[in-house]
């Protein structure tokens, strides 16, 4: 993690003396500073294009990073409090029948969601590409594993991913990861004979996260807190790319939330943003990526309505804000009669994609992941209660140490009754209506939960656990992976960008985000939207 | 078990010293030169009070608690808008000793320590930095012992885990096995 950085900005509330005016003569302007957005900045200005990325949310004081790490363990803090989020900036809706935590899901600043997030790094399956075609459902991506996979390679680099060709489950690759994977953990070591029972296959997990010094940044020293905060900067967040893209000329500004688009019929003129001082500016460019994530990316684009895009900005389809889908949690837990050895570190090292690609009309794709967190982690638990003293240290003792769990994610398929709008009744700190997330589940991913719990309770009875918890059809929730809101597709009656990233309502607009999934596969969504915006790059650059 | 100086490094690391704190290297003044900080307490009567308070709220078995404490307290101290919080929090919990067992914190025995922690309501609150008397008591005093404590090597070892969450005690032992 770098000691300083070229980025406009600072935390804090108030206004500021950063000066966020509007960059004249630029060529591209970036809407959203997370991972997608700071990779396309920073592809970018590599190439010499005058770069200008727009972010809602603060540039973080890394210095900070310890007092964030002490939040996530104390329980007077809500995780939205990790990254100051909440408020008016993030009020949002849920009206679905099933809740959406939306500000536990997100966190806005320079490096977006990948501050909090895990760091799991897997490239999709091929049949993911061609869920229509190979499983008889859901739409077919407007390209192939074969399209994206020079750029996943490329965003692996970039990211640094810790891995191991060992799984026998995962598409072909070209070349070793940057780094070695994370030996597996000893609890790792008692799944494994139970899986050899089962007869299934564990492998390694590919974590953007150091497993030896890359890229200027540490080796993971073990604070255990990767999700929500990483202490050591061990573990890749979009920070790394927005500063790089800063030193190679960009402007990076923040807290300059973009309030809408405008537009002619065939193209964005500008975006017209706030800052601290309670002025608006109008950024111009040749060519815009808006990249804000699958929930403030449809937002921006139904809040830029005009009388060309009467239900929103590059909404002809009537397919921005439809489909979101996340991934479901899936997974069940119990104790053993010896000692686990969980909490010493806050990511997994062990999964299996077996079952993956078993998936058809009726039951989706699953992974499973052996946690390393299984149970409560003491140093939460010493905070809670009525006791301390021999009273606490006895009850520590006799809930830490035994537990063992199993978790999952599930796919969910893309449904129209599933989408994220805008709230008539409510608006933000700048009087816009806030997102609106309107969010089902779906018959096929409950009987996807439930098959990943039948495999689930099978190891554990193999491990021979007493369960004492599952999470199945009606206790799941989401992995907050915000997908499909803007999809891609060859038809623009159908979808709201084509295999290029752009647009197909406007010449020189593209979408850079987890929002274009036409489907989400089950596996965790970074290293497909990294491999996307570098792929978003591409058709920038040649366009210019 | 011994708490050691590595303990008091490690939660120092881990609560953050706002970067400009040296172990031990702490002058501990007891009275307060300036007025409007009356109710605050000096660095020498929070150091006094943790001391104490530490001695009612960590296990039995541990050792070394002085010095230990002492040593991430420094850190709390200096570190804006905690400090200050602490402070008050330990004006309170002394005024309270005072009124309720005619001393503060630190000159009560133990038993009465924990009377007046539990008198608070201190045990039976969540902890909140802007809360009430007692949830202030429970976040600035008893629950920074306590994420001290178990987020040392020496404190997760009590427990059973050398690498507790908060530490950075590297990649080796969530691979060890429990005999390893």
């Amino acid at each position: 993690m770098s000691e300083t950085s070229t980025t406009a900005g600072g935390s804090g509330s108030g206004a500021d003396d950063v000066d966020r005016s509007p960059v004249s003569g630029a060529d591209v302007c970036v809407v959203g500073a997370g991972p997608a957005g700071s990779l396309v900045a920073d592809r970018l200005a590599a190439r010499g294009h005058e770069v200008v990325v727009l972010d809602a949310g603060p540039q973080f004081d890394d210095s900070e990073r310890i007092e964030r790490m002490e939040r996530a363990v104390r329980p007077a803090y809500d995780r939205p409090d990790v990254w100051d989020g909440g408020g008016e900036r993030d009020a949002y809706a849920s009206t679905g029948e099933q809740f959406y935590p939306l500000n536990h899901a997100r966190a806005k600043g320079i490096g977006g969601s990948t501050l909090h997030w895990q760091g799991m790094v897997m490239r999709l399956h091929e049949d993911d590409f061609n869920s229509g075609s190979a499983r008889g459902v859901g739409p077919d991506w407007p390209m192939d594993y074969e399209d994206l996979r020079p750029y996943y390679a490329e965003a692996e680099t970039e990211l640094g991913v810790a891995g191991a060709d060992d799984n026998p489950f995962a598409p072909p690759r070209e070349e070793p990861y940057p780094m070695p994977a994370f030996p597996p953990s000893y609890s790792d070591s008692l799944f494994a004979e139970a899986c050899e029972e089962a007869e299934i296959a564990m492998h390694s997990v590919p974590n953007a996260r150091n497993s030896e010094s890359y890229d200027g940044r540490s080796q993971c020293v073990g604070y255990g807190t990767c999700q929500p905060v990483c202490p050591s900067g061990a573990k890749y967040d979009a920070t790394v790319h927005a500063d790089r893209a800063a030193e190679r000329g960009a402007t990076v500004v923040d807290r300059a939330p973009v309030q809408r688009l405008d537009h002619g019929p065939d193209r964005i003129e500008a975006a017209i943003y706030a800052t601290p001082d309670g002025e608006e500016h109008r950024q111009e460019a040749s060519a815009f990526v808006i990249a804000a994530g699958g929930v403030e990316t449809p937002r921006l684009l139904l809040l830029s309505d005009s009388e060309h895009y009467p239900d929103g900005l590059a909404n002809s389809s009537g397919a921005v804000g439809r489909y979101f889908m996340d991934h479901l949690f899936a997974g069940a837990g119990g104790v053993l009669d010896e000692p686990t050895r969980q909490n010493h570190v806050g990511f997994m090292t062990s999964e299996s994609h077996q079952f993956y690609d078993d998936a058809d009309e009726g039951v989706g794709p699953f992974k499973l992941e052996f946690l390393n967190y299984a149970g409560p982690s003491p140093v939460e638990q010493a905070l809670t209660g009525d006791d301390w003293g021999d009273e606490l240290l006895g009850r520590l003792q006799e809930s830490y140490g035994t537990n063992v769990a199993v978790g999952g994610l599930v796919e969910q398929l893309p449904r129209s009754e599933s989408y994220v709008g805008l709230d008539p009744d409510r608006t933000d700190d700048h009087g816009n209506p806030v997102p609106d997330v309107h969010w089902s589940i779906g018959d096929r991913a409950r009987r996807t939960i439930e098959r990943a719990n039948e495999v689930q309770h099978e190891i554990l009875d193999a491990l021979g656990a007493e369960i004492t918890w599952t999470v199945g059809p009606d206790a799941t929730g989401p992995a907050y992976h915000h997908m499909g809101t803007t999809r891609m597709g060859t038809d623009p009656a159908e979808s709201v960008v084509d295999a290029s990233l752009r647009t197909h309502d406007l010449e020189n607009c593209w979408i850079a985000s987890s929002s274009v999934f036409p489907t989400g596969g089950a596996l965790n969504p970074t290293l497909t939207i990294a491999a996307l915006a570098l792929k978003t790059a591409d058709h920038v650059d040649e366009s210019l | 078990m011994q708490l050691t100086r590595r303990d008091a490094a490690a939660a120092l690391a881990a609560l953050g010293s706002g970067g400009a704190v040296a172990l031990g290297a702490r002058q501990w003044q007891r009275d307060s030169e300036d007025p409007e900080e009356a109710d605050l307490a000096s660095d020498g009567a929070v150091r006094d009070a943790m001391v104490a308070v530490a001695e009612v709220v960590y296990p039995s078995e541990v050792e070394g608690i002085g010095e230990f404490v002492e040593g991430f307290l420094a850190g709390r101290l200096d570190r804006e808008g905690h400090g200050d919080g602490l402070r008050r929090a330990v004006a309170n919990l002394d005024e309270l000793g005072r009124a309720w067992y005619d001393d503060p914190v630190a000159e009560l025995p133990p038993a009465d320590r924990d009377a007046l922690l539990r008198e608070t309501g201190a045990d039976g609150v969540d902890e909140a930095p802007d809360g009430s008397t007692a949830e202030r008591i429970r976040y600035y005093v008893v629950n920074d012992l306590l994420l001290a404590l178990y987020a040392s090597p020496t404190g997760g070892e009590l427990v059973g885990i050398e690498n507790p969450q908060g530490h950075p005690g590297g990649l080796e032992s969530y691979q060890r096995g429990p005999n390893g």
